[in-house]
């Protein structure tokens, strides 16, 4: 149990793993076009040619691992809004 | 030849401030021609640091908008006759201080000093960008703690891509200078060590500060805890990071640590 307690003390490896894979992550994007940004408003682009939202009902999250990681759009559309195909019109 | 050095970290609180007073007593103290510099406008601190705060009539930006020569404006230190200060304004804004005030201040500082010490204030902004601008090599201040260590990377950044050394394809030299360092915690895993430090930021080593209760001591009474108490952990820490700088020779001390490959590798390369 003590040696258990003093492990679970040792938070510095679990400090050090975090700032590694953070770093490397920030060090590549350094001197890059924002690439969250640039995906953030075409994507959006798209949509708004078909749907109509409201910008600030956009919900995008990111979570890095270390394989895979992943980025998430959700966008908030109101029931009842027609949804024009580029085609109809 | 002049030599203009920027303390820097990003994150505020690390002993920015601090460190720059006592290096810079520490090399006026072995008898260079030192002047240092408050980046910080609007929330000055170094004149306080360094009991000069009664003192105060001119500061950089008056000299910047010709409302003071470069003379009126420095603050000799009372015990050291080869250590000045150049106070930041407290009442302007940050918009005062211009690319080209500052190039000119540096430039006439150039000519009467061994060392112009920048102390940057946090952040990355204007104040941080400009203090940097000119230095021919940069202290980073790094706390052993991850926020801290972000940043300096950050600043590390920056000091390879916005400083007039980087602009014309040359390098500014960088240095670590870990304070706050409490080497039995770090020992117990609690804290990251300086190798964990070092192998991270890949940055060669200037110096060592252990936490210490002399360094709020030396600026509760306005002295450099260089001057304060010379002979205490963090004092004799910074001599030694001060003649690293001066390009001696210093074997590394991590008190109650084994020293470890990269500070091996760091250590030796350091200043």
């Amino acid at each position: 149990m003590n040696l258990l307690k003093l492990w679970q003390r040792r938070s510095a490896p679990v400090a050090r793993e975090r700032l590694q894979l953070l770093l490397a992550h920030e060090r590549s994007a350094r001197n890059q076009p924002d690439l969250l940004g640039v995906l953030r408003e075409e994507i959006l682009d798209v949509i708004r040619r078909h749907v109509a939202f409201e910008p600030d009902k956009v919900q995008i999250k990111m979570d890095r691992g270390r394989s895979v990681s992943t980025l998430e759009f959700e966008i908030e559309i109101p029931n009842g809004i027609r949804i024009s195909m580029a085609r109809a019109s | 030849m002049a030599h203009v050095l920027v303390v820097t970290s990003g994150k505020g609180g690390v002993g920015k401030t601090t460190s720059t007073a006592a290096l810079g007593a520490a090399l006026a103290h072995d008898g260079d021609r030192v002047v240092v510099v408050d980046f910080d406008v609007g929330l000055r601190n170094l004149d306080l640091v360094l009991g000069a705060e009664r003192r105060v009539v001119f500061d950089v930006i008056s000299v910047i908008n010709g409302v003071a020569k470069l003379s009126q404006a420095l603050i000799r230190d009372k015990r050291l006759e080869n250590l000045f200060l150049l106070p930041a304004s407290q009442t302007r804004d940050k918009d005062a201080l211009t690319e080209e005030g500052v190039a000119a201040v540096i430039a006439e500082l150039r000519d009467r000093f061994d060392w112009i010490i920048c102390d940057s204030p946090a952040g990355i902004e204007r104040g941080a960008t400009l203090a940097m601008r000119h230095a021919d090599s940069a202290i980073i201040v790094t706390n052993p703690e991850v926020s801290s260590v972000r940043d300096s990377d950050r600043i590390i950044g920056l000091l390879d891509s916005k400083t007039v050394k980087a602009e014309r394809g040359e390098r500014v030299d960088k240095h670590l200078l870990i304070t706050r360092y409490h080497p039995a915690r770090a020992a117990r895993g609690e804290m990251l060590s300086i190798d964990d430090v070092l192998e991270i930021l890949l940055t060669p080593l200037l110096g060592i500060i252990p936490e210490s209760e002399e360094v709020l001591r030396a600026s509760n009474v306005g002295s450099p805890v260089t001057l304060n108490n010379p002979l205490s952990a963090p004092a004799r820490a910074y001599f030694d990071a001060a003649r690293r700088l001066r390009g001696e020779e210093i074997a590394m001390h991590v008190p109650n640590e084994s020293k470890g490959l990269f500070g091996k590798l760091f250590g030796r390369k350091a200043a």
